[in-house]
């Protein structure tokens, strides 16, 4: 009787190294940034469901991403800052945009309603410089002709934990306001010099929700989904526009996709585009020691460009244009075997 | 194990039958040797492999740091400056965070304790003894995440309107006191983080209080009760002195809790890294705080670097806690010994 039950799990564990094996090849991991990762876990549930095929996603953070590929621990990374040409030849790596997103400052100030405040991109880091430090300011009053300003002091409220969004803030800030790229500078985490810091886009939702007189910057998936009071801000071309769909595409449509994925959609030209814009990046390595693990990766993120924009839209991301998708397809020619071959994906 | 060598001699016959049952019985002395031997083996490996885990986490501390030791040296702790995009970093910000909301804790949480639990040993009616203290333990089972989003939501707000202005109103224009409680009162900073820490290590010292007051012999104090001493006296000349080893061990275990904190303190502390005022409501950081926040999108080199210096300065720093109240700890016994 012990002869036959041994027998039973021998088989039993054979079988299940065979699945096991089976099971390994149609199975990919990624690791990186957590601003898209509702959105990645959204697409692997639903490419699960229509191949079978499962894709694992870690939200780590950008900075843990780019360490994770970059030590081959995982098959894709992820990040919300594109990594500089030079920084992916010297490591070996592409990268591609998947989805686009904005960043929205928000304000809570008693009788203020949403998109009623305007304010440009020189006070906005005033403020957060600490120099324009009431809402009455005379460069703020200038900005609201008829809108009534409380005679409060600004509470600015940044995030304090290192991330993709304080980059793509800071980023902007930094090419509209000659002090701020002084004395601060661009970073996942800078020097702030004034205001309080939340934990993560709920942490600074929560600390403007609850203090009065205060400013602070979120996701606009963020603002949408808790119908936050946000600000319109100038563009490049001095127009004001509001947080939408349509403003985050008119940016990402004027960057020159074709000569380098390195775009950083801060300041973008064009009357309609919403000035603090910013994709978000896959990276991969262009020479694969495991093709198939490549196929399998590429050939989730074709789905998801085909099929995915809907979910991307439900989820308040917003979807790269068509003429992007090309670009960005053509470019996966780059990721090859070992022995020169691209891998392929369709 | 020797009565049962007996019985298996060769002239014991009538004990055949018995015999039959049971395992024989040089086989039963090997093993027990064995076992004897094992466990001895093992119990002496949990005891290195203690050892070797602190020397393991402390030697990988210092090359993680190394780059920042190198760089800084001991300069490293007087320096207010954390700049990550010009790459400098010095951690005086955030000890300073560290100490201060551990400090107030203690402040706070360190009377409260001896009172609730002197109030459950010696006052409390026999009905209220046993809910109330289990009350006071569940606090302790309450996640330090749900502290720090209960201090953000609700306290943070209490404590801004009903503690904070009135403070303000109270010492404006008074020096030094006027400074501690400038800044505008927006319920975050060292004095929240330091009250929430007080909060949590509550249970903590109170549990470990009430324990120790307990074991105090009851003639020792019926003896007091019995000279005609008042409660208060029983409790300061009697039971104190009996229990301070306890009651000091219980402080540093809170201590200790409130210096390694995370969460909840991220969530009201306010996370800037100023050092301009010192006011208690100001915004600041603390050591776990900044590892929490900044560590995974820190990139190689100084940044991390620093960060785990920064986690080498707060493993001595617990490290000296423990070391000052075992130091402490010996004094006292010394001083009993002379006056006895």
């Amino acid at each position: 009787m012990n002869g036959s039950m041994i027998r039973i799990l021998v088989s039993g564990a054979v079988a299940a190294a065979f699945a096991g094996g089976a099971y390994a090849q149609q199975e990919a991991t990624g690791a990186g940034a957590s601003f898209p990762a509702p959105l990645y876990a959204k697409w692997a549930s639903d490419y699960n469901k229509a191949t079978g095929v499962r894709i694992n996603y870690q939200s780590v953070g950008s900075g843990a991403g780019i360490h994770q590929i970059d030590a081959k621990t995982v098959d894709f990374g992820a990040s919300d800052m594109p990594l500089e040409d030079k920084d992916l030849a010297q490591k070996g790596l592409m990268q591609f945009p998947t989805v686009i997103g904005g960043v929205v400052p928000v304000v809570n100030i008693q009788g203020i309603e949403a998109g009623q405040m305007k304010l440009s991109g020189h006070v906005l880091g005033d403020i957060y410089l600490g120099k324009i430090k009431r809402w009455n300011d005379p460069a703020i009053v200038a900005l609201n002709p008829g809108v009534k300003l409380p005679d409060a002091d600004i509470s600015p409220v940044r995030r304090a934990d290192g991330s993709g969004t304080s980059f793509i803030f800071t980023n902007y800030l930094s090419k509209v306001n000659a002090e701020w790229k002084s004395s601060v500078g661009v970073g996942t985490t800078v020097k702030w010099p004034t205001g309080a810091g939340g934990k993560g886009n709920e942490g600074v939702a929560a600390f403007v929700g609850r203090l009065p007189n205060s400013i602070g910057y979120v996701e606009y998936a963020y603002v949408k989904q808790n119908k936050m009071k946000y600000v319109q801000l100038s563009n490049s071309t001095g127009t004001f526009v509001s947080p939408e769909d349509k403003a985050f595409k008119a940016a990402a449509a004027g960057a020159e996709w074709n000569k380098s994925f390195y775009q950083i959609l801060t300041d973008e030209p064009g009357k309609d585009s919403w000035p603090i814009t910013g994709a978000t990046f896959i990276l991969m390595h262009k020479v694969q020691d495991k093709p198939m693990q490549a196929t399998t990766v590429l050939k989730f993120f074709d789905w998801a460009y085909t099929h995915g924009d809907k979910t991307a839209a439900d989820l308040d991301y917003v979807p790269m244009p068509d003429s992007v998708k090309a670009v960005i397809m053509k470019a996966w020619g780059e990721i090859k075997d070992s022995s020169g071959k691209a891998v392929t994906f369709k | 194990m020797s009565t049962l060598t007996v019985s298996s001699a060769p002239g014991a016959h009538a004990l055949a039958g018995a015999q039959k049952n049971m395992p024989p019985p040089r086989k039963f002395r090997i093993s027990g040797v064995l076992a004897d031997r094992v466990f001895a083996l093992l119990a002496h490996a949990a005891a290195w492999l203690t050892l070797a885990t602190l020397a393991g986490i402390l030697v990988s501390l210092v090359i993680g740091a190394w780059p920042a030791i190198d760089a800084y040296g001991l300069g490293f702790l007087t320096n207010s400056v954390w700049d990550p995009v010009k790459d400098e970093y010095g951690g005086l910000v955030m000890i300073y965070g560290t100490l201060a909301t551990s400090a107030i804790a203690l402040l706070i949480a360190v009377p409260v304790s001896f009172g609730i639990a002197l109030f459950l040993t010696e006052l409390s009616p026999g009905w209220l003894r046993r809910p109330l203290g289990t009350a006071i333990e569940l606090l302790a089972a309450v996640p330090s995440i749900v502290y720090g989003m209960w201090g953000l939501m609700v306290f943070g707000p209490i404590l801004a309107t009903w503690v904070q202005a009135p403070l303000q109103k109270l010492f404006s224009g008074v020096p030094y006191l006027g400074a501690l409680v400038s800044g505008p009162p927006v319920g975050i900073g060292i004095l929240s983080a330091g009250i929430i820490l007080a909060i949590m290590i509550i249970p903590f010292i109170s549990a470990v209080m009430r324990d120790v007051f307990e074991v105090t012999p009851t003639l020792l104090k019926e003896s007091a009760y019995g000279l005609g001493s008042t409660t208060w006296e029983v409790v300061s000349k009697v039971v104190l002195p009996y229990t301070k080893t306890g009651v000091l061990g219980g402080i540093m275990l809170g201590l200790g809790r409130a210096l390694g904190e995370t969460m909840a303190v991220t969530f009201v502390i306010g996370n800037m890294n100023q050092l301009d005022s010192l006011s208690l409501f100001a915004a600041a950081n603390s050591i776990t705080s900044a590892l929490a926040n900044e560590f995974a999108e820190a990139g190689e080199g100084l940044h991390q670097a620093s960060l785990i210096y920064l986690g080498l300065v707060l493993f001595f720093i617990t490290f000296v806690v423990l070391g000052l109240s075992k130091i402490l700890l010996l004094r006292l016994q010394k001083n009993e010994g002379a006056r006895s």
